[in-house]
């Protein structure tokens, strides 16, 4: 099953998986416990019409019903498009902007340098909740400051409603989402951009290279561990936004995402039939494309 | 390194202990228990109950933020006195009415309800109470009890098969409330009835538009960010044309009429109202309070006294201006129908009998006992009754009194008990988001409907 | 044209500066509310045109959060105590004294973030060294089960981890919250990206000399993946002090809310009042923060070397 570089003997081999499954024992007991495990049951959910009133109302088995009624919930269609909109644009954004931050950044002056560094981090450390509160004033309707000075300044005529027009909704979380998601790779990339080997980059500016071909010819390749490890991250951030969209819109105003409306599938509408089966159906969708995507990236880190 | 190969081991240890108990988490249920922390030294108190099971010496309590009871500091020391006369103890918790139901929901799923819960008919009776979670409290409701609770009460905390969820404590209408300071400034106080605190759609529209051109902006907003204070909305919907959103069985939602398309429509294109996802019912509270909006659909007496709980005083808005309190609009020469309002408490049904009684002498000490008075002077609402156990019970506070006697009149039946209510209700501000965009009213409605009817079932 | 180019890129660097200080405003602004909210009257935190400093310094915000609500500052269970006691309720044996509820949140938050650390890097690190280094049987499906677990949200699994936990009378205990935190594989698959650089003639020769497993483990692997650890370490801490979800279905007593939860909950309850938000935000950011600030070196070398290794 595994492949060993040299076949082995029964002996070492027996050696070999004692070892293995003694290091794997702690994590696999969190991991099976708490992830494979809630995994299979919520597989096996999803082909029931599972739900809370479980005394009053029993489980019954009913295959495939619950994909096929996703298939037409048209909710559920927008919440999946919405999650990939913000998977989609936050994570190629904050990949592209903490690599310029951080081209611009590295080579300032040190205290400068850290004083950046910082300043991106911060919104990271303040914490998700902490942020929104300010975040949802921002962008009030009545008294924000984005209104305050977009009128101020001429530049609108009436309030933005930002968080309750299905047109900006989406997007104002994004920005949010973006700005507690870059610390972390501007940091990974400062040090990246630090430790890339200096020995190349001279060899290549005296063959010519003007300073964007070093950057894409030397400097880049060498930064790929660190862009895949920020892709991972990110992705597994945006994936996971949550926190926003529960204390800012409610999943209204075309911002719903899969996860929040499992969220309300299991939690709010618990007179829904079958509401259980049906949110885990919902999971065991996303957990599709999840896959499908990690394996994407996955292929994109074997390559390298 | 020995300490690092050390503390490895310690680790490895604990963890396949951890292992163990977790493996092993499910049947200790039968196993003998080593520690028996009832053993305390209050156990010795529960003997006060005589009939029935012993007492548990521990309950909890939730609480939605029902008036002054959403409040810790208010509600303490009627709890501290529960305490020191029965020695139950009481961990309170207080609920919000965004995340209350999702907690409430994912605690039943996990097994871990509270013992008792405080809350209105919709959720105790139509949701909780017929799913087969809570207990019946018929055998807490004897003749007198009947005589001195208010009917209505009573009746909105029964199931149709006569099952009692919910022991009503207090109920108010919900109504609506203007900053009479800035209808004056803007010379509509004609439109005003502070004696009858009636009036019509035209007086409504005309208080609205003087508004709107003198202060511009936004005058009121149909808020739909979510479900919370969503009766203002339907009851300034339903009065405008005077309609019922559900049939006369409560089995069926009606919203698809004429009434509701007009009023919608109505609503859309007057300037000055703003349909604003932006807002829930707390938030509108919050923009009225601030002076931004000049008027408030999520009004009742609760917010008369203390607006939206922040202590700043009776009637007041932040900077002073004054609040009247009004019914919703209706057409000329018809009553209007104002939301009502049932709270009460409920048992979930653990299974445990000393928990239950435990839980039942909760209920009778804040329901139907001397403290009665007291439990509905905290949430600055009307006690569903008269008398309870040879006391009176009565409000000492006139300005609750006042409103008491214009409102209740009016207030309408509790309809919001119809099955697949929670969804309903995400339809029902989901329909006026929809329409706050812009999209058709008319085929709006008639899909939310038929959505709100397919959960109804 | 050399010249040409350097001005040109001279120009490019003082205009990308500009930009980024005018972006170091944007990320500053929300800390720089918070902060001056606290101490901002009712009156400035209404006023229809924000007031950008306060008119007047009060603490009664604090004052007013507070006094909110209270809980012991710490209650010491006994291990197993709720699997083990007839009605599942803990047994304590050591409570604190009852301080403002606030305050319990704050060591709640960071004895969730602590512990969920530790054991995240202690449980992936050995993990991850297997995987990259042992030949074990099933190594392949155990790996791909990791990633195809790892970017899963845990709303997915939401259901079935609340029977669970319920189940295993852990529900409403901040062990509720660290124990799938450290089951998420992210980390597994993190470190065994950092082992797979351990040569492995180290190992051979450390086995040739009779070196027990777990001392070739502590004392060769460990010191060489040390930065991964660190990385790790800060991931695992920021992702469970921002894991609001997990929090929100797991905790069920005011006393046992980490300090996000307590402040969303404020939020909720009142959310006329900025005030005390303000002020609960405040005093959520702060501890972090400074952290943040004391190791600010040591978090970003941590980061920096094990991810270009990687």
């Amino acid at each position: 099953m595994a492949n060993p570089a040299k076949p082995m003997s029964r002996a070492l081999q027996r050696r070999e998986d004692v070892a293995g499954y003694l290091f794997m024992l702690p994590s696999l007991i969190f991991f099976v416990g708490f992830v494979v495990i809630p995994m299979f049951i919520c597989i096996g959910y999803s082909f029931t019409d599972a739900n809370m009133n479980s005394k009053t109302n029993p489980t019954t088995f009913i295959a495939l019903q619950n994909f096929i009624k996703l298939w037409g919930d048209k909710t559920f269609l927008a919440a999946l498009r919405n999650t990939f909109v913000i998977v989609l644009v936050s994570v190629p954004a904050v990949c592209a902007f903490s690599l310029w931050v951080s081209s611009v950044i590295y080579k300032l002056h040190s205290a400068a340098l850290s004083a950046f560094r910082c300043i991106f981090y911060l919104p990271v450390v303040t914490g998700s909740v902490a942020v929104t509160v300010v975040w949802k004033w921002m962008y009030d309707n009545y008294n924000g400051i984005f209104n305050y000075v977009l009128t101020k300044t001429g530049l609108i005529e009436q309030n933005i409603n930002w968080l309750g027009d299905e047109k900006f909704a989406l997007w104002c979380i994004i920005l949010i989402l973006f700005t507690t998601s870059v610390g972390q790779p501007i940091v990974l990339y400062v040090s990246a951009l630090g430790n890339v080997d200096q020995t190349l980059i001279e060899a290549a500016q005296v063959d010519g290279a003007t300073d964007f071909q070093v950057f894409w010819k030397v400097k880049w390749p060498q930064m790929m561990p660190t862009t895949l490890y920020i892709l991972v991250i990110t992705t597994i951030n945006s994936f996971q936004c949550f926190a926003l969209i529960q204390l800012l819109t409610e999943g209204g105003s075309g911002t719903n995402t899969v996860m929040f409306y499992i969220y309300r599938t299991a939690f709010k509408l618990t007179e829904q039939q079958g509401h259980f089966g049906y949110a885990n159906a919902m999971g065991v969708v996303l957990a599709i494309f999840i896959g499908i995507l990690s394996a994407i990236q996955f292929k994109l880190g074997k390559e390298k | 390194m020995k300490t690092i190969r050390k503390v490895l081991a310690l680790v490895l240890a604990l963890c396949i202990v951890l292992a163990l108990a977790a493996c092993g988490g499910k049947p200790t249920e039968e196993s003998k228990a080593p520690v028996d922390p009832t053993k305390g030294p209050d156990a010795t108190q529960t003997e006060q109950q005589p009939e029935g099971p012993a007492a548990a010496s521990e309950i909890s309590v939730w609480v939605y933020p029902v008036g002054g009871w959403g409040e810790e500091s208010k509600v303490k020391p009627l709890i501290d006195k529960f305490t020191a006369d029965t020695g139950i103890k009481v961990n309170m918790e207080w609920l919000s009415y965004e995340g209350g139901d999702d907690k409430v929901n994912a605690a039943i799923t996990g097994g871990n309800a509270p013992d008792v819960i405080m809350e209105g008919p919709e959720r105790l009776v139509a949701n909780w109470g017929v799913n087969g979670h809570m207990v019946d409290l018929a055998d807490m409701i004897d003749d007198t009890d009947r005589q001195e609770i208010l009917p209505a009460a009573l009746a909105a905390g029964t199931s149709t098969d006569g099952k009692v969820y919910l022991y009503p404590m207090f109920n108010v209408a919900h109504c609506m409330a203007v900053n009479y300071t800035a209808v004056k400034e803007a010379g509509a106080e004609a439109n005003i009835d502070l004696e009858t605190r009636l009036w019509t759609v035209e007086q409504f529209d005309a208080t609205v538009k003087a508004l709107y051109e003198k202060f511009g902006g936004t005058v009121a907003a149909v808020y739909c960010k979510g479900q919370g204070g969503d009766q203002g909305t339907r009851e300034l919907i339903r009065n405008r044309y005077g309609t019922k959103l559900t049939n006369a069985e409560h089995t069926a939602y009606t919203w698809n009429t004429p009434e509701v398309i007009n009023a919608l429509t109505d609503l859309k294109n007057m300037d000055g109202i703003a349909f604003d996802a932006s807002l829930a019912g707390g938030d509108e509270i919050a923009k009225f309070y601030q002076g931004v909006l000049k008027m408030a659909f999520c009004w009742n007496a609760a917010q008369q006294l203390d607006p939206n709980a922040a202590g700043t005083g009776e009637g007041k808005t932040l900077s002073g201006d004054e609040i009247v309190y009004m019914t919703f609009p209706t057409q000329e020469g018809k009553a209007p129908e104002e939301g009502s309002g049932v709270w009460g408490l409920g048992i979930f049904d653990s299974g445990d009998e000393g928990r239950i009684a435990a839980a039942k002498q909760f209920i009778k000490y804040m329901c139907d006992s001397e403290h009665c008075a007291e439990a509905g002077d905290i949430s600055n609402f009307f006690s569903c009754r008269s008398m309870a156990e040879g006391t009176e019970i009565k409000s000492n506070n006139p300005l609750l009194v006042e409103y008491y006697s214009k409102m209740m009149p009016y207030m309408g039946e509790y309809y919001q008990i119809t099955t697949g209510w929670a969804g309903a209700r995400t339809e029902w501000w989901n329909m006026l988001q929809e329409v706050g965009a812009g999209n058709d009213i008319a085929e709006t409605v008639a899909a939310h409907e038929a959505a709100a009817n397919a959960a109804a079932g | 044209m050399k010249l040409g180019n350097s001005a040109r890129s001279g120009t490019y660097k003082a205009v990308s500066v500009i930009i980024l200080v005018l972006l170091a405003f944007l990320f500053l602004f929300p800390l720089y509310w918070i902060v001056t909210g606290s101490f901002k009257t009712v009156q400035d935190i209404y006023a229809t045109d924000p007031k950008f400093f306060p008119t007047e310094f009060t603490s009664n915000n604090y004052e007013r959060l507070l006094s909110k609500r209270s809980a012991p500052l710490w209650e010491l269970a006994v291990p197993f105590s709720s699997q083990l006691s007839k009605d599942h309720r803990p047994v304590y044996f050591s409570v604190g004294p009852t301080v403002p509820a606030a305050f319990r949140w704050l060591v709640n938050t960071v004895f969730m973030g602590v512990m969920a650390m530790i054991l995240t890097c202690i449980t992936a690190s050995m993990a991850g060294y297997a995987l990259a280094k042992k030949r074990f049987r099933g190594r392949g499906i155990i790996f791909a089960l990791i990633v195809c677990a790892m970017a899963l949200p845990k709303q997915v699994i939401l259901i079935p981890l609340i029977k669970e936990i319920s189940a295993l009378h852990m529900w409403d205990n901040i062990w509720a919250v660290i124990v799938p935190t450290v089951g998420w594989p992210f980390g597994v698959f993190l470190m065994k990206q950092f082992s797979e650089s351990v040569p492995g003639e180290i190992l051979e020769a450390a086995r040739i000399d009779g070196a027990s497993e777990l001392k070739t483990f502590s004392t060769i692997v460990v010191p060489m993946v040390k930065p991964g650890i660190g990385a790790l370490a800060i991931f695992t801490f920021i992702n469970s002090w921002n894991d609001y979800f997990l929090q929100l279905i797991m905790l069920g007593n005011g006393s046992n809310y980490t300090i996000s939860l307590g402040i969303a909950t404020l939020q909720s309850e009142t959310s006329i009042d900025h005030g005390i938000l303000m002020a609960g935000a405040a005093l959520a950011a702060a501890p972090i923060i400074i952290v943040f600030l004391m190791f600010q070196k040591y978090f970003t070398q941590g980061i920096t070397m094990g991810a270009v290794k990687g």
